[in-house]
């Protein structure tokens, strides 16, 4: 491409939930998208997702007359529908799914696995880098461990979707597993489809 | 809990006492509420006035306290923990006072789900509002549910699911129930993280609720307006 064609594109947006910076930047920087800018919301609007629609509306609002394009890189997430009725009226679209695991793994895939993956408790790259604080101090375990069995009695395994290989999330995610006392497995998921919708931009 | 606390609360009086059980179930403290139990079945409470006044009153306070996000679910968790201690003494002496239920309740998890944690605090305010509860677990299919409405014939059939890929199976078993053509027997109770009032009634649900307080309201309404229909239907 060369810079006229790149000062030909529209800019466009990606208003994102925190906990997909780190891999939108870098399928930005891999697919060579400088005409797309990322503004990211707090990641720990997931412990409160009756909050995520009203953000990702303030966010819109205030974008809207700076890009050609908004695009919203959230799945539902918890917001039973509330982010798709915004989505339709404000005409954005968003990643395809019920959450991140799902698009991490691929939506046919995961609907297919799901009644066999119904012991899994998944963790991302995102979720094993902050696990202490967004799973283990945010469900108490560190003030009331014996809360343990009240989250976990069912849950048997801890499946660690991996969006990019890095040994120490490894061990982080297997010391996880530990610490929740379930067994650990792995998937190499790559993005998913959250690639491709980026990499579409 | 120490002698020493053993002797404090003993020498509260009976109101004093029970503003302190409610304090020690918003605490969570479990071995403290199954004292103050019996402290006051000891003075004579009556086992229906214990359940009603100290703990459903005090966990009444710890679920206004969670919806409007001062209370989290660890703690929430703690308290229910509390109350279940509390409860096991008394369940065996409600059921020697013969009083009958309520109203009775089937609820479980839906197929594909394994969530728990609020259906199992549905199934604790349930009993402690007087309600007979059958609580089939986790993972249910639709036979689970009809075999256990056929079983216990209840009032009321509760179902939860935490995950949007789950939630729609209630409607699976709503249409088996209308196939039977049952459905109109029974109350059907949804809820659960993902759902909403709209799809409660997109599924034709009785009721959606959103927490274990609303649904002993919602059950307790939705039970007087069932009783109160034939008497109207006849006026």
């Amino acid at each position: 491409m060369t810079m006229a064609d790149a000062k030909m594109r529209q800019s466009v947006l990606i208003i994102a939930c925190g906990a997909l910076a780190r891999e939108i930047f870098a399928l930005k920087d891999a697919n060579k998208l400088d005409h797309v800018t990322l503004r990211c919301l707090p990641a720990d609007l997931h412990n409160r997702p009756d909050q995520i629609a009203d953000a990702v509306g303030e966010a819109i609002a205030e974008a809207r007359s700076e890009f050609d394009r908004i695009v919203v890189a959230y799945a539902d997430c918890g917001t039973r529908g509330a982010l798709d009725r915004l989505l339709k009226e404000e005409g954005v679209e968003r990643l395809d799914g019920p959450h991140c695991y799902a698009f991490y793994s691929g939506l046919d895939k995961f609907l297919a696995e799901s009644e066999r993956d119904i012991d899994a408790f998944y963790l991302t790259d995102f979720l094993v880098r902050h696990f202490d604080r967004l799973v283990y101090r945010a469900l108490g375990l560190d003030r009331y461990p014996e809360l343990r069995d009240d989250y976990f009695r069912h849950y048997s395994r801890l499946v660690y979707l991996v969006q990019c290989e890095d040994e120490g999330l490894m061990v982080k995610a297997r010391e996880a597993a530990q610490c929740l006392q379930l067994k650990f497995e792995v998937r190499q998921t790559g993005y998913g489809e959250l690639g491709r919708f980026v990499a579409a931009l | 809990m120490t002698d020493s606390d053993d002797i404090v609360l003993n020498a509260l009086s009976d109101e004093d006492l029970v503003a302190q059980m409610h304090d020690d179930l918003y605490d969570g403290l479990k071995e403290e509420i199954e004292e103050g139990v019996r402290i006051l079945l000891d003075r004579g409470w009556e086992p229906y006035k214990v359940l009603t006044d100290a703990l459903v009153e005090g966990m009444r306070i710890v679920g206004i306290d969670f919806r409007e996000g001062i209370l989290f679910v660890p703690e929430v968790l703690l308290s229910a923990g509390a109350m279940k201690g509390g409860m096991a003494i008394l369940r065996p002496l409600l059921a020697e006072t013969g009083a009958p239920p309520v109203g009775k309740m089937v609820i479980g998890t839906v197929k594909g789900d394994i969530h728990d944690i609020g259906k199992n605090l549905v199934s604790m305010m349930m009993e402690g509002a007087g309600f007979e509860v059958i609580d089939l677990g986790i993972n249910n299919p639709v036979e689970n549910y009809i075999e256990a409405l056929e079983e216990h014939k209840p009032d009321i059939l509760g179902m939860s699911a935490l995950l949007t890929t789950t939630m729609p199976y209630m409607k699976t078993v709503i249409d088996a129930l209308e196939e039977k053509g049952i459905r109109d027997d029974y109350l059907v109770l949804v809820g659960g993280a993902p759902l909403s009032e709209e799809f409660g009634e997109a599924i034709n649900a009785d009721a959606y609720c959103r927490d274990a307080a609303v649904t002993v309201d919602t059950a307790k309404e939705l039970m007087q307006r069932k009783h109160n229909q034939p008497a109207s239907a006849g006026s």
